[in-house]
């Protein structure tokens, strides 16, 4: 029950290939939003509580042009980066942080209670499931061809309602994205102290396929992706298992994690490898996500309150 | 000592006096020791009896009846207590039920602690009281954290009544002293009932308004209690149940006055001070000099902004006015 993290494998992680501009500008959005976060509530700027995804950046970018806008995606507590894959849109997400105008959901929802168009999530570990379930039934009659995509931890397989949903989308054929980020943890407590067996042997039990990523790379997880979403889309449900690292703490300054499990994330950490790996690509564009989400916090921290009238 | 400490310490005591007493819940274990720090040190102190559990809160709330079922004595905790909501099924339809459908009394020695309310910003689904939902259930009690009770008496009180008990603990409350602090006050014991006065015996002896809340809401009452005494010369009394549900009405009729109010966080509508004026108007109704007040927090989602949660929650302020709402009849 007290075993932590797997070690660090004794070789480094593999060279990067190198990414197209868009997809490193939005990696680096992300990474730099999530810090800037990281340091306004240490400086005591912030109120309540934030999940930030550092490390975890290149899931949703690897998924972003595999999802289209007739496509719903349903986040979780960790999903910042999920966001921002989809709008792109810091201004909207820190105003909601904030509590201030221009905030997405009028400050009403805050860092882990988003909605917009076909994105929404929820704080509440693996109610989203069967929601998303309904959503992608809905979609299978009208609009087909569309898909709902479901974000959660390796945690949140301790819930019942994952497999309930589970096994409807299996029954029932339904477009469904299981995209499951397994960092390892959830909250303090390692994985192999959570989740009997495998995620892999769970999905098989419903006879819904799985897929194993374990590199950061998003140049090499795309195209392997590419079919097994046109697969979703025709009623194949599909679990994607991303063996991935929390860089951070869980929420703010709770990390009891042993300094070994901390190095090992950071090793695999895709930032300080891509700069190691392609520095003359790295550092200009770095630089230009770093001033961007400066200026959004100076423009967003000058707003006014959000406002919003209580309704039941 | 604050009351986070008081319940850890409680904890711990319930654990080292009872050999068959289990604590579970998520992220319980030393170092993280819980994600509001009440379980501190238990792990290290008790290996074995201090169990982890995946994010399952049917299944840990399950598993804390069968362990009472057998013999045990049985905490788990909730990590936030909007998620008792995933663990209805095992209290209303297996706990409560089972002390007493299968013909004859079945005593469980179990406790489900639901750190709960809001005032942190963490949102709408992580700052509700959800007392008001599991309120009326045969079979399963709820009690509330308060600044006046010690935790190791509560908790044994819990334990004692041999059915499932909801314990709910006020967030906030966790990092406020014990006791009392404000010397305008005087603070006594009646009983399970913390009575609280003016410390001048004439004010005591005569209160213009009785406020009846639950620990969680205690300091808000107090504060209200300070500014109507000093700046209107209203006095109030305080009553502090430990134990919601059932209410023991009956400890409550020696200290009532003309005027009563009962003020809560939940939100409004359904709440538990509905049920407390019912059951002192069904006593009392000629005593009164109206209506039993309710003051709650309002009918909406609790927003994460802290401009915005502030509307909505049960504040000070709504508490002052609604005693002097009270008293102009
Ligand atoms: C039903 C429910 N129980 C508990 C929590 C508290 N909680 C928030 S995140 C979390 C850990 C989630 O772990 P995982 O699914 O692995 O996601 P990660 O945080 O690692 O991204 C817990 C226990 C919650 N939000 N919802
Ligand atoms: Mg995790």
């Amino acid at each position: 029950m007290t075993e932590t993290l797997a070690p660090a494998p004794a070789t480094s992680p593999a060279r990067l290939s190198r990414l197209a501009d868009d997809d490193l500008a939005l990696l680096l959005l992300i990474r730099h939003f999530e810090l800037e976060l990281l340091r306004l509530y240490g400086a005591g700027e912030l109120n309540g509580t934030t999940h930030t995804c550092l490390g975890q950046e290149y899931v949703p970018v690897a998924l972003r042009p595999l999802l289209g806008p007739g496509d719903f995606v349903f986040s979780n507590h960790r999903g910042h980066g999920h966001y921002l894959a989809r709008f792109g849109d810091a201004h909207g997400l820190l105003a909601e942080i904030m509590g201030r105008e221009g905030a997405v959901c009028g400050g009403v929802g805050g860092s882990q209670h988003l909605h917009r168009d076909r994105y929404l999530s929820t704080g509440v570990q693996g109610e989203s499931l069967p929601v998303a379930a309904g959503v992608a039934l809905h979609l299978r009659r009208t609009e087909p061809g569309t898909l709902a995509c479901v974000h959660i931890g390796d945690g949140t397989w301790g819930e019942g309602a994952v497999y309930e949903a589970l096994n409807l989308a299996a029954l029932w054929d339904l477009p469904l994205l299981v995209v499951v980020e397994n960092n390892g943890i959830a909250q303090s407590t390692p994985t192999g102290a959570q989740l009997a067996g495998t995620i892999a042997g769970r999905a098989a039990a419903f006879g819904i396929g799985h897929h194993l990523v374990v590199s950061a790379d998003v140049n090499e997880i795309r195209p392997a992706l590419e079919p097994l979403v046109a697969g979703v889309r025709s009623g194949r449900p599909l679990v994607v298992e991303f063996r991935t690292h929390r860089l951070g703490p869980h929420s703010k300054g709770d990390d009891t994690r042993p300094p070994e499990a901390v190095r090992a994330a950071r090793e695999h950490d895709w930032y300080d490898r891509y700069a190691h790996d392609h520095p003359d690509h790295f550092h200009p564009l770095d630089a230009r996500a770093r001033a961007l989400v400066e200026g959004v916090v100076a423009e967003v921290s000058a707003r006014p309150p959000s406002r919003w009238s209580p309704c039941a | 000592m604050r009351v986070a400490e008081n319940l850890n310490a409680a904890l711990h005591g319930l654990l080292a006096d009872d050999p068959a007493a289990y604590v579970l819940g998520e992220d319980v274990l030393d170092p993280y020791g819980g994600a509001f720090k009440i379980t501190k040190g238990l792990s290290t102190r008790f290996p074995g009896r201090v169990i982890t559990t995946p994010i399952s809160e049917g299944a840990l709330t399950g598993v804390a009846a069968g362990l009472a079922l057998t013999g045990n004595t049985a905490v788990a905790e909730i990590m936030f207590g909007d998620f008792a909501a995933l663990a209805f099924d095992q209290l209303c339809n297996f706990a409560a039920k089972s002390v007493s459908m299968y013909g004859s009394r079945l005593p469980l020695r179990m406790v489900v602690r639901c750190p709960t309310g809001g005032g942190r910003g963490y949102g709408p689904t992580h700052s509700q009281s959800l007392q008001k939902h599991f309120v009326g259930m045969p079979g399963l009690a709820l009690y509330e954290m308060s600044p006046f009770h010690d935790n190791r008496e509560v908790l044994a009180a819990m334990v004692d009544r041999g059915e499932p008990c909801l314990f709910f603990e006020d967030k906030i409350l966790y990092t406020r002293p014990t006791g009392l602090a404000d010397p305008l006050f005087r603070v006594r014991r009646d009983g399970d009932l913390a009575v609280v006065d003016p410390d001048v015996p004439e004010l005591a002896a005569r209160p213009d308004c009785v406020i009846v809340a639950p620990g969680g809401t205690a300091h808000r009452a107090l504060g209200a209690m300070r500014s109507l005494l000093l700046e209107e010369e209203v006095s109030c009394r305080l009553l502090v149940p430990s134990r919601l549900y059932p209410l023991d009405v009956e400890a409550l009729l020696p200290h009532l006055g003309g005027v009563v109010l009962v003020a809560e966080e939940g939100t409004a509508g359904g709440t538990w001070g509905s049920e407390v004026a019912h059951l002192v108007h069904q006593r009392v109704w000629d005593r009164l000099r109206g209506p039993v007040r309710l003051v709650c927090s309002r009918a909406s989602v609790i927003p994460t902004a802290a401009h915005l949660e502030r509307e909505v929650l049960l504040s000070e302020s709504a508490i002052h006015r609604a005693v002097r709402e009270a008293l102009r009849g």
